[in-house]
């Protein structure tokens, strides 16, 4: 495309970056295989992150059916318990959660949402992938290996992580488990740098950082926190794996095990925790900012309105996503550090409420007067709002310190995460694909199957984690595969029942909802171009699904933000953001 | 629309209108260079976290920490030179980044011959820093100094020691190798026809050279962080 041709008036400014053919596909393996077509790649991670998430599933129906009937389970000891935990855990959290929305929703919307023909470098973003793959090959090893895999729960604190009293400690479990993340890490890295250099560096003409779509700045932050927060990971992970193979000690003091005194000594737990939670408080924003950025424009779109506060919404997120980096020791409450290290960590932890609650308040004012139209997207969009804001709520008890102590590591911990961190991301995820199936495949998904999938999953999800905060309330510790029943209530066990029964069904309407992308696949109604008439810049592509290279012979232009719904006097209720448009009557820029 | 540059805003609007600016934050940054940036600024942190990690273990430990001018003095002509060998070493490589400057230079100016010369001894250098390093983990290993334990003192120096001098010196490593593609290409001419690279089919061109000189700008600079909290401290 020539700029030349463009009005020198317009005030679009003349193309800053070459319009590059991005690299085509020379046959079989470069075109199924090793692909370099972002939109291919963000497939390659969803399903590879849907088919492990499905591992972690099943997992988290086998830890409820050992908590709900204790002692009826015989194949599940305790050991096979811990392991079920640590594994749900991590899978859920890094091989899911960050993988599909970062390595999935990112490829796929960033390019089409700034207006690329691809990444800006689609080698390594296909190697990223690779990695990925390989670091997903190897979790999922270790539950072949000798001693199965890491039983150290999620946060695999040492010292116990590597001891031979925690299943897999010293054997092939924490091992795998530590490679599989450095491999992570490898890989994150290589398509961080490629969604923040493209966001930063290839947009579009007129597509300036305040144009876009709030999805993108939820994805771009949580890039930026996650090429800063996995470095701690990372460390870590080679200190322990040094302290595991080679017999050092960063993070292991003197023992005694068994009678016997360990060749350990000198080393501090504590700074393992501290390492592990700076890189792991931010990783809860990683997967809630994308979150965040998703569900505003789920709700615009269907809602027919443009977002209460764009800007707020935008510094809202920059804001969290600062914030986030000093709050990390408010999960070591009850670690043994210097208490007026809990004095600072509350504070930071409770002025985060402030930038989350303004997010709250104009999603709900977003939708104040809206033309709501119940759809599948916006039925998971209110489900977020609400999971997120209960999620939210029950944050404010345990980021005091003298209301955690109290609370550290019984089950209300479990519910208040789960709700936060669990279920709000995933109703987003569900959002979000039944919003941009159509645009993935050109069909729509059977809206009667999501009915069933979405209230199940609501209605469910409440089911299980409500309760729970009263269970953890009367004491009950977390990650006892077992409770004698001298020490809790009788409430508790009926109320464990009443958790797991709930938690199986919610499993199984998750199945119902593959088999209804399975089935739409095929038969799913045809969706046309724009299905949702949303004015974002991805549902503007010349074919639907968008081709190779996204946009046909030409770059698109852009004139507006991407919230022009329901704007007075426009011919029809939204104004896509590469519309010229004839007026600057119509402009509700912010 | 408007003529843009009268609505320009002032002070910190202006700045962060700046930042949003239409196509490109970094107005003169290419896409490799933006890219190596922020992989830099990742990396800051995988060093910055190694170091305070090692600060934590040093100050936290309860055995004596070995001392840095007994341990890595260098027994030469009858007298024990403290930092002998370490202060060669950090001769070397900042020599190198002196001559990855002067490659970047040439490069700018399709200086086919010069550049490649240039990056060819920065790489030799890069390689002599690592050959010297293997030298002294050889030395330390040959007196007993283990990841597990040494004889001067607390166990956690041979294990911060080999693992984050260790970490450097494949960042090095790896440098020298990206070193020695880049100067071949160089050498070929191959930034000059605009070849495509047979492995991921991109074409390459000069700015390869700078940005491989941001990467070992920072290596070296690095090196200097180590120098000092190793064996100054």
């Amino acid at each position: 495309m020539s700029s030349t041709s463009e009005d020198p008036d317009s005030g679009i400014p003349p193309a800053e970056v070459p319009d590059l053919p991005p690299p085509h596909a020379h046959g079989f393996w470069s075109r199924w295989v090793f692909s370099q077509d972002a939109k291919y790649i963000a497939l390659q991670y969803s399903g590879t992150a849907i088919a492990i998430g499905l591992v972690a599933l099943v997992l988290s129906w086998l830890i409820r059916m050992q908590l709900g009937f204790p002692g009826v389970f015989h194949f599940i000891s305790a050991e096979a318990y811990y392991q079920f935990i640590t594994m749900h855990g991590m899978i859920m959290v890094v091989y899911l959660l960050t993988a599909i929305f970062l390595g999935g929703f990112g490829n796929y919307l960033i390019p089409l949402m700034v207006g690329a023909r691809d990444m800006v470098f689609p080698f390594v973003n296909m190697l990223s992938f690779w990695m990925y793959f390989a670091a997903v090959v190897v979790l999922a090893a270790s539950f072949f290996a000798p001693g199965g895999p890491t039983g150290a729960g999620w946060t695999l604190y040492p010292p116990q992580a590597i001891l031979s009293g925690t299943p897999g400690g010293t054997q092939w479990g924490i091992v795998l488990m530590l490679v599989s993340l450095i491999l992570f890490i490898i890989g994150f890295t290589m398509g961080g740098l490629n969604y923040a250099v493209t966001v930063l560096q290839a947009r579009t003409r007129g597509m300036t950082l305040m144009r876009m779509p709030l999805t993108i700045w939820g994805i771009f932050t949580a890039t930026v926190m996650a090429l800063l927060a996995f470095p701690a990971l990372f460390v870590a992970a080679v200190m322990m794996l040094f302290d595991r193979l080679l017999g050092t000690s960063f993070f292991m003091p003197a023992l005694v095990e068994m009678g016997e005194h360990l060749s350990y000594g000198g080393g501090s737990p504590i700074v393992f925790q501290h390492l592990f939670w700076f890189f792991g408080h931010p990783e809860v924003y990683i997967v809630a900012l994308p979150a965040f950025g998703i569900v505003s424009d789920l709700i615009a779109v269907h809602a027919r309105k443009n977002i209460f506060g764009y800007r707020m919404m935008v510094w809202a997120i920059v804001i969290i996503g600062a914030l986030s980096f000093i709050v990390w020791a408010h999960h070591m409450y009850v670690s043994g550090m210097h208490p007026y290290f809990g004095f600072f960590f509350a504070t930071t932890t409770l002025i985060i409420a402030v930038p989350t609650a303004i997010k709250v308040y104009n999603w709900v004012l977003t939708l104040h007067r809206g033309d709501i139209h119940l759809t599948l997207p916006m039925l998971f969009s209110l489900g977020f709002i609400v999971t997120f804001l209960n999620g939210g709520l029950t944050g404010l008890f345990l980021g005091n310190v003298v209301v955690d102590v109290p609370l550290s590591d019984t089950m209300f911990v479990v519910a208040h995460f789960h709700m936060v961190m669990g279920v709000a991301p995933i109703m987003v995820i569900y959002g979000a694909i039944y919003h941009w199936f159509p645009l993935i495949t050109g069909r729509m998904l059977s809206h009667g199957m999501g009915l069933v999938h979405f209230w199940v999953t609501f209605i469910g999800a409440y089911a299980i984690f409500f309760p729970m905060h009263y269970v953890g309330l009367v004491g009950v510790p977390r990650r006892y595969p077992e409770i004698e029943a001298a020490f809790v209530p009788d409430s508790v066990a009926t109320l464990n029942a009443f958790i797991t029964v709930a938690a199986l069904i919610v499993g199984a309407a998750q199945l119902l909802f593959l088999f209804n992308i399975a089935w739409s696949l095929r038969f799913g109604r045809r969706s046309g171009l724009n299905p949702w008439r949303a004015a974002s810049l991805e549902w503007q592509t010349p074919d639907m699904p968008p081709r190779h290279g996204n946009w046909g012979e030409a770059l698109p232009v852009v004139h507006r933000w991407a919230y022009d719904y329901s704007v007075p006097g426009a011919p029809r209720d939204y104004i896509a953001q590469d519309d010229p448009g004839p007026a600057a009557a119509w402009r509700h820029e912010p | 629309m408007t003529d843009v540059s009268s609505m320009r805003p002032g002070g910190l609007r202006g700045l962060a209108a700046d930042w949003a600016s239409d196509q490109r934050s970094f107005k003169t940054a290419s896409w490799g260079k933006a890219m190596m940036w922020i992989f830099l600024l990742s990396d800051t942190f995988v060093f910055a976290i190694f170091l305070i990690s090692y600060m934590s273990a040093r100050s936290s430990t309860e055995a004596e920490w070995p001392n840095a001018s007994e341990v890595f003095s260098l027994h030469l002509g009858g007298a024990d030179l403290p930092l002998a060998l370490i202060a060669i070493m950090t001769f070397v490589l900042i020599s190198s980044s002196g001559t990855m400057a002067m490659a970047v230079n040439f490069a700018y100016a399709r200086d086919r011959r010069r550049t490649a010369a240039l990056i060819f001894a920065t790489a030799a250098m890069g390689a002599l820093f690592v050959g010297m390093q293997a030298f002294e983990w050889s030395k330390l290993i040959h007196e007993g100094v283990r990841p597990w334990g040494n004889p001067f003192g607390a166990e956690q120096f041979g294990a911060t020691f080999f693992m984050i001098t260790g970490f450097h010196g494949t960042h090095v490593s790896f440098g020298v190798i990206f070193l020695l593609i880049v100067g071949n290409k160089v050498r070929k001419g191959e930034f000059d026809s605009g070849r495509r690279s047979w492995l991921c089919r991109e074409k390459g061109d000069y700015e390869a050279v700078e940005i491989m000189g941001l990467y070992w700008h920072f290596v070296d600079l690095v090196w200097v962080f180590i120098f000092a909290f190793f064996y100054l401290w």
